[in-house]
């Protein structure tokens, strides 16, 4: 094996997750850490800590240099870069690639072909698999004669966005027009990237990705399907695999739709590719591939017993795929709750502070992946996940009141947090039914706002 | 054939890399039961960290980062701004910028540090004299990392 050392350049749930696996398989860790974490929970549990900048992100995590001579200075092997950050910027990759340190992901060429949406869109045209009706526009008019082809709602899109930024939407196409420019100059300042393109806006609609592992030389396996339909402002909060209520054609050809697309690419290690179930037609729409390892992962791991981790590791390592798709047997149900340090109360502000009391739920089928212990600090630089709490059961039932019993077990102390408000929704009826669509939390959170404002008043 | 203790320290060691919890062994009568214990963590290496291992209630105890002490009160650290490799001396067999015993000001250049073939000068940002290096030439210094310390003074 290659691999013996890996510098970890990310920080948080997702660096502590990483340095279990590498301890286990008997890699070596170094963590590249900013100012601000040297005494976080990675940082205690990594082989070494190295300081790679200030706690700004832009300064320490964002920074390509630092970490690339980081890696060589530490005479890491390998890089793993977690999500966010750097881990989709093709020249982190790409700087691996010409002084020959292992990027623990896809290619940089990979990474570039699905980061730019339109490609994206055009890869999937090429592959056979569905999109949206819609395409790029360049000029007003174009907009509108294709926005009249399709009909309202309608979506523009940021070439350069993703994750639900650089998006707005259009019901009437007299307002088209001006949607579209502001939509470019907002792409121009927040991605260096002011092209935009329409798609149909899907009503009634819901997120399911489907998680895959490629070899990057052709071969890929899907793990199944993830439901993350539970959204606000786009970020996901709760998400449960299998998706309720599809029918096994539908769940099969969605997953076909993924190998198909990544076969294409050659893709090469772990990656998602996430779909837009429109209910009302029966249909699914290719939305994005993530081109890294998800938050939401543990519960793909938690059905499949697969660890995505070490097999991104394996992939990276040269060893190809250790599984074919029949060894892919998903089992149960699973659930996972992103435990955030924000206030639902308050309009989900973040909460940074220090946590007094930590106390995680454990027991048979709940997983916690966590940074946060007694007295850990929540920085305000960064983002505001403490949490996840995974739980696994026989079936959707069992684990949603696993899921309310491990909620319940879970004390924080110190920071504002959106527990109870995970505990109200899986004490929901409409929730607890399954198959919820996108507009569901938006619909949740407003009639809880009424309910608590008529309590005040009465 | 039998099993010398070697051996079985050897077979140990497999077991404790494999993905394997237990491990039975029988040949020529000798029968060997190996498992792993809880002196080891208890977790599965291929398998995720899932759904039986016990969380950490307690984190780690904090990591002691090793700081050589000053030799003397009131001296001065100069820090390296960035993360890279510090070199000494502008180039390999010249002397170096700085010695202890030298007299530095604010804006005298004290090492260079190294990003990905990108050069960065360092200056001393004090006026004094500089008493102890620490930051060994051509080594990786962190952000924050003490490369010397100066006496202030004239």
């Amino acid at each position: 094996m290659a691999i013996r050392r890996i510098l970890m350049a990310n920080r948080g749930e997702i660096a502590v997750r990483v340095i279990r696996t590498c301890k286990a398989l008997g890699i070596e860790t170094v963590l590249a850490a900013s100012a601000a974490d040297l005494d976080s929970l990675p940082a205690r549990l990594a082989d070494r800590t190295i300081c790679i900048g200030p706690p700004r992100p832009a300064d320490s995590y964002l920074k390509v240099d630092a970490i690339v001579q980081a890696a060589l200075g530490v005479k890491a092997d390998a890089i793993h870069p977690g999500y966010g950050f750097l881990s989709e910027r093709p020249a982190l990759a790409k700087l691996c690639e010409e002084v020959g340190v292992i990027f623990i992901g896809p290619s940089s060429a990979q990474i570039e072909a699905v980061g730019d949406k339109l490609r994206a869109r055009a890869e999937a045209e090429l592959a056979g698999v569905p999109t949206a009706p819609g395409g790029a526009v360049e000029t007003v008019s174009e907009a509108l004669a294709l926005g009249r082809k399709i009909g309202p709602p309608l979506l523009v899109k940021a070439v350069g966005g993703g994750g639900g930024r650089g998006m707005k939407r259009v019901d009437r196409l007299e307002d088209l027009p001006a949607a579209m420019h502001m939509a470019s100059a907002e792409a121009g300042a927040a991605f260096g990237d002011a092209r935009v393109y329409l798609e149909r806006f899907v009503t009634r609609g819901r997120h399911v990705e489907v998680q895959i592992l490629g070899d990057g030389k052709g071969r890929v396996v899907h793990l199944g399907e993830r439901d993350c339909s539970v959204q606000r402002r786009y970020q996901k909060l709760i998400e449960e695999t299998p998706a309720p209520g599809l029918s096994p054609d539908f769940r099969a050809r969605i997953h076909n739709a993924a190998v198909q697309f990544t076969e294409r690419l050659c893709y090469r290690s772990a990656g998602t590719v996430e779909f837009l179930v429109d209910l009302e037609r029966d249909a699914f729409y290719f939305l994005e591939m993530n081109a890294r390892i998800q938050v939401e992962h543990p519960i793909t791991e938690a059905v499949t017993g697969i660890d995505i981790v070490s097999e991104q590791i394996a992939i990276a390592d040269g060893r190809g795929l250790s599984l074919k798709q029949a060894d892919v047997r998903p089992s149960g149900c699973a659930i996972e709750c992103r435990i955030n340090a924000e206030d639902p109360g308050r309009d989900f502000h973040p909460s940074p502070g220090t946590v007094r009391t930590a106390e995680w739920p454990s027991g048979d089928g709940v997983r916690v992946d966590t940074h946060i212990f007694s007295g850990a600090r929540i920085a305000p630089f960064y983002d505001s996940l403490m949490a996840k709490i995974i739980v696994h059961a026989a079936d959707r039932p069992a684990a949603l009141e696993r899921m309310s019993n491990a909620l319940a077990a879970t004390r924080i102390e110190g920071v504002a947090t959106n527990l109870a408000f995970h505990l109200e929704v899986m004490a929901d009826p409409e929730f607890q039914a399954g198959g919820v669509d996108t507009s569901y939390l938006p619909r949740f959170l407003e009639s809880r706002r009424l309910m608590q404002e008529a309590r005040a008043h009465g | 054939m039998t099993l010398s203790a070697k051996d079985v320290a050897e077979i140990m060691r497999l077991l404790e890399q494999s993905s394997f919890d237990n491990l039975s062994l029988e040949m020529n009568g000798v029968k060997l039961n190996l498992q792993r214990g809880s002196a080891v963590a208890v977790r599965q290496p291929t398998a995720p960290p899932a759904t039986a291992e016990p969380q950490p209630q307690a984190a780690p105890p904090p990591v002691q980062r090793k700081v050589k002490s000053p030799s003397e009160p009131g001296l001065a650290d100069v820090v390296s701004p960035l993360l890279g490799i510090f070199y000494r001396a502008p180039k390999p067999g010249e002397p170096p910028f700085v010695e202890v015993g030298s007299k530095v000001t604010e804006d005298t250049v004290v090492g260079i540090i190294e990003v990905m073939k990108l050069m960065n000068s360092v200056c001393a940002g004090v006026k004094g004299q500089v008493v102890e290096i620490l930051a060994e030439n051509e080594a990786l210094v962190e952000f924050d990392e003490i490369l010397l310390r100066v006496r202030p003074g004239a």
